[in-house]
Formats: C-alpha cells, structure tokens, sequence
C-alpha cells in the first residue's frame, strides 16, 4: 500500500518536473541564442547591424539589412500571393461547401501540407524556377530563374495550408444563428459572409494571417533553394535575394573559422526567433481575447 | 448598407463564388501537383540499386551507389528522435490532464508555450542544438541531431496528445480512484490504454515531421557515406541527401536527388495516412 503511493508520489513530482522544464524550453533557446550574439552586439551597435548592407566577415562588418530585406520582401511577395487565395479557400470550406466535400478537403490539404519542405523546395526546382526564367525573358530580365519571385511563389504555396487551416476553424466558431438573421433579412449567401461572418470572424482572420506570416518567416530551406542567394537588396521580382534563415543555413560549415562570424550567424538566429515570437504573441492574443467574447 | 438590386448582388455572388472555386482548386491542385510531379520526375532514377547500397567511390560524381545510408540514417534519427520526445511528452501531456484539472492555469500554461514553441522554425532548433552539442563537447553526430529533433518534436507531440487526452471522459478516471487507484495507475492503466490509438497518431505525426526536416539536422547530423552504428557517428538523412544532391552540377546525381525526393514523399506520405486512419478509426469508437 504505502508503495503504491511512493510510487504515485515520485510519479507525479517527476512529471511536474518535466512539465515545468518543457514549459520554459524556450527560455534557453531565447537565453542562448542572444548570449552567443553578444560578442557581435558588442563590436556593433544593432543599428549597424540592422540597418547596414555592410556583410563583410573577414574585416568584422555584420551589417545584415540585405539578408533581412530579403527576407521582408520574400515573406511580403509570398503573404500577398497566399492570403487572399486561402482565405477565399477558407470562406469556400467553411460557408458554401457541401459537408462531404469537405469533410474529404480538409484531411487531404491537411496531408499534403505534411510534405517536408525539402519537397516544396525540389519541386520548386523542377517547376517555378524554370517558369520563373522563361517569365523574365518575356519581360526582358533575363534572370536565371533562382528569384524573388520563385522563393516567394514557393513560400505561398507551403502557407496556404496552415492559413485555410486556422481560418476555416476561426469561421466555423462564427455562431449559426448571425447568418441566420442576415439570410432572413434578406441578404444573399455572399452579403452575408462579407457583412456579418466576416466582420465577427476578423480578428482571428488576422490572427490566422499573422501565424501564416511567421511561419513563412521561418521557412528556410524550400526557399533557399530557389531564391538565388545574392546578398543584395533585391529591386525587381527577377532579382535573386538572401533571406536571413537562409545565412544562418548556408554557412554553418565555415561557422568557426572566422572570429565573429559564429556569433553573426547566432544572432540571425535570434533575431529571427524574436521575430517569430512577437508574431505569435500576438496571434494568440487576438484568439485568446476573441474565445473570451473580448473582441 | 448600400441599396442594390437583386441583379447586382446575384453578379456579386457568382463572382466571388467563382474566386472561391478558383482558389480551393488552385491549392488543391497544386499541392496534388506537387506530388505527382515529384514521384514522376524521381521513378525513373529509382532502382532497387538506389535502395540497398550506399554511396560508393565518385557516387557525387555520378558513379555507382545509392542512398541506403540515407534512409537508414533518417530511420535512426527519426526513431531516435521520436522515442526521446516521448519520453518527456507522455508525462507533460498526462501531467496536464490527469494530475492536474484540464482547465487549470498550469495547463493553459502548458498549451501555451507549446504553441508558441511549435511557431519556433526548425532552423532556429538547428541552431539550438548546435550550441547544446558544443557546449556538450559533441561532434556533428546521430546523437546530437536527435537531440535537436526531439525538441523540434516535442511540441507538436504533446499537442496531439493533449489533444486525444482532454477527449477522455472524467467519469473514467474518477471509477478508477473509486476503486481506490492513484493517479499514476490511473493514468497508465485506464487514461493511456483508452487514448492509445489517438497517442499513436500523435507519435506517427510527430515522427513524419522529425523524418522530413531538414533545417534542425542541418547543423547537427554531419553528414556521412556509411551507415552510422552509434549516436557518436555522423548520419545522412534524407532530406540532407536531396538538398546536397542537387547542389551538384552533374545531372546522374541530381536524377538521384529526385529519386530521394520519392522516397520520402512516399515515406511521409505513408506514415501520415497510417497516422490519420488510425485517428479516424479510433474516433468511431469512443467511449462517451
């Protein structure tokens, strides 16, 4: 008897050990990353770092603003490209499809969204880029294809998924009854999705939009493969550019070698992760406000 | 609202009606695309050769050879992987649901921070777990990248199972300290043993994501010809094989690339839809 309740004890204190060190895992992830990039904090104000084009390893100049416009206008492209197509894909799942297509839909982009982004970015090779180059001669650039434009075509096809994911569900939360009083009063299927589902349902439409962005802030690999990798703010959609998930990526073998440059590349890290998770922040905020009947 | 007649709003509506089908067949059918193009473009590189041998001498050169060290590699890592954030999954998501209430602050801490560490990209858990393995005095090895896919896994483990968990009826529980269980008993002999098929599909979702990242390993796996037969040696994986195979110039590689490429396709494919059918089945037959 009184092992059994050793046991349930010793039990449950481990578990809540494990429970406390997984809730604070991100604790050292954030607490690592930073202190490895204070020794470059430390050489360069951030503002020279944030703002300089300055990428120069080997006379210790880390000035990272073509890595992060490149990733500011790949994510930008690719956002612009994803949101108004998923959220019609969202509205046409949640609103106007038949409950058996739907019900066969949803498993299915759920699946394929599963597909490791080494795939996306394979194919972007085989497909975009190609489509890309011949586009560009069209329009006289005569670009390699590897470009702004793949990365961010790329980029719009891996978030589609999670944005129709998170806002078909937003949707379905709408209460039946508000359509019922609109399509009563006369309004037409669409009138009453634009005037009131819509309307109740923005902030999480925000909120689905802004996990969509920082996942696509995060995505490397797919998008490295097809973007070109040139350090130079890019000026036209033809133009190759270097996301900052992609420096962090190509570079780690040489990590160690130069003085400085390790602690560079941690801090692309960690600038993108604070990034990430002020989006995030934010988007659980609106969906938590939004479950109270806050918003 | 603006007055309009019935003829304008109908215009309206079929537009966007035509928009929203435009977009539902446009995500669907480029994502089906993107999987047919992959095993079209990857079977014909495809050999039984491909499957049961590892890069030989000039293999990078087009020379003979497959991605057996690959396969296996990503099998090791993925297993590897998936077994640690179950040990530390089950008792988080357990520890939520059963020992405390579902509903406590504890718990909505814990969804909480999962969330927000399963937004985390995979190559900032890449650069983690670089630095844990340097700071362990680690070599770029099967080791230190199950560690950084283990924690890339965590999140998206304890999710799914949190998940299936908060589905089991509290009668259940409370019939079993009625008879005068404790917790932990409860907990593994009545809670798990009702979830398991929903925790399977938790651990299948979460190993098809360890199988297919590339970004976390990056850094950590090295990346080798051989197969590894212990944590202290490097490992391929598969989704380094593709990325470096089509870096190379010559097209018998990059052919190989697609290959791999198929492999894991199908690989993810399969372990996903066994995730999912396992899921749907166990649905059907919950105790309410």
């Amino acid at each position: 008897m009184a092992f059994r309740i050793i046991k349930d004890a010793a039990a449950r204190h481990t578990f809540r050990l494990f429970t406390l060190a997984a809730c604070a895992m991100a604790l050292p992830l954030a607490v690592s990353l930073f202190l490895k990039s204070l020794p470059v904090l430390k050489m360069q104000s951030l503002g020279a770092i944030l703002f300089s084009t300055e990428w120069h390893p080997m006379q210790g100049k880390f000035g990272m603003l073509a890595y992060i416009m490149g990733t500011a206008t790949v994510t930008g492209l690719a956002m612009l490209i994803a949101v108004p197509v998923s959220l019609l894909a969202a509205i046409y799942l949640a609103e106007y499809a038949p409950a058996r297509f739907r019900q066969m839909v949803l498993p299915l982009i759920d699946l394929l969204s599963g597909i490791p982004s080494v795939i996306y970015g394979v194919w972007g090779i085989v497909v975009i880029v190609p489509a890309a180059r011949w586009l560009s001669q069209r329009f006289g650039a005569w670009s390699s294809g590897y470009c702004l434009l793949s990365g961010a075509l790329v980029l719009a096809v891996m978030v589609c998924p999670f944005i129709i994911h998170v806002a078909r569900e937003v949707l379905s939360t709408v209460p039946f009854g508000i359509r019922e009083a609109s399509l009563s009063l006369g309004a037409t299927k669409w009138q009453t999705v634009k005037l009131t589902v819509l309307r109740k349902a923005l902030p999480g439409i925000v909120a689905a939009v802004i996990l969509g962005l920082s996942r696509a802030l995060g995505e490397t690999i797919a998008v490295l493969m097809v973007i070109g990798n040139v350090p130079a703010i890019p000026k036209s959609l033809f133009d190759p550019a270097y996301p900052l998930p992609a420096l962090l990526a190509n570079n780690y073998g040489e990590m160690m070698s130069v003085p400085l440059y390790d602690s560079a590349l941690l801090m692309s890290g960690f600038i993108l992760l604070v990034t990430v998770l002020i989006a995030n922040l934010a988007a659980k905020g609106i969906l938590r406000a939004m479950q109270r009947g806050q918003i | 609202m603006k007055r309009s007649n019935l003829a304008a709003r109908k215009i309206e509506e079929g537009i966007f009606k035509g928009l929203m089908y435009f977009s539902v067949a446009l995500v669907l059918g480029t994502l089906l695309l993107i999987t047919g193009i992959i095993i079209a473009k990857g079977l014909p590189s495809l050999s039984i050769q491909m499957l049961t041998q590892t890069p030989k001498g000039g293999y990078y050169l087009g020379k003979e050879g497959g991605i057996l060290n690959a396969i296996i590699g990503s099998i090791y890592l993925a297993t590897g992987a998936t077994l640690l954030a179950l040990i530390i999954s089950l008792p988080v998501s357990l520890y939520i649901n059963v020992y405390t209430r579902s509903n406590s602050k504890l718990a909505a801490l814990v969804r909480f921070s999962m969330d927000i560490l399963w937004g985390i990209p995979s190559i900032v858990y890449g650069a983690f777990g670089f630095i844990i393995m340097i700071s362990l005095g680690l070599r770029a090895s099967l080791g230190a990248a199950i560690i950084a896919v283990s924690l890339f896994e965590l999140p998206i483990m304890v999710r799914a199972m949190d998940e299936v968990l908060k589905m089991i009826p509290p009668e259940l529980a409370e019939a079993s300290y009625s008879l005068g269980a404790t917790r932990t008993e409860t907990a593994f002999r009545v809670i798990v043993r009702q979830a398991i098929p929903g925790l399977i599909t938790g651990v299948l979702m979460a190993f098809g994501r360890g199988i297919g990242d590339t970004a976390s390993v990056l850094f950590t796996a090295g990346f080798t010809d051989r197969i590894p037969t212990s944590l202290s040696q490097p490992a391929a994986t598969l989704p380094l094989a593709i990325f470096f195979q089509l870096g190379t110039p010559f097209p018998e590689v990059q052919g190989r690339a697609y290959a791999a490429a198929t492999v894991l396709t199908i690989m993810v494919l399969i372990i996903s839809l066994t995730a999912r059918l396992i899921a749907h089945r166990y649905s059907k037959c919950i105790t309410r």
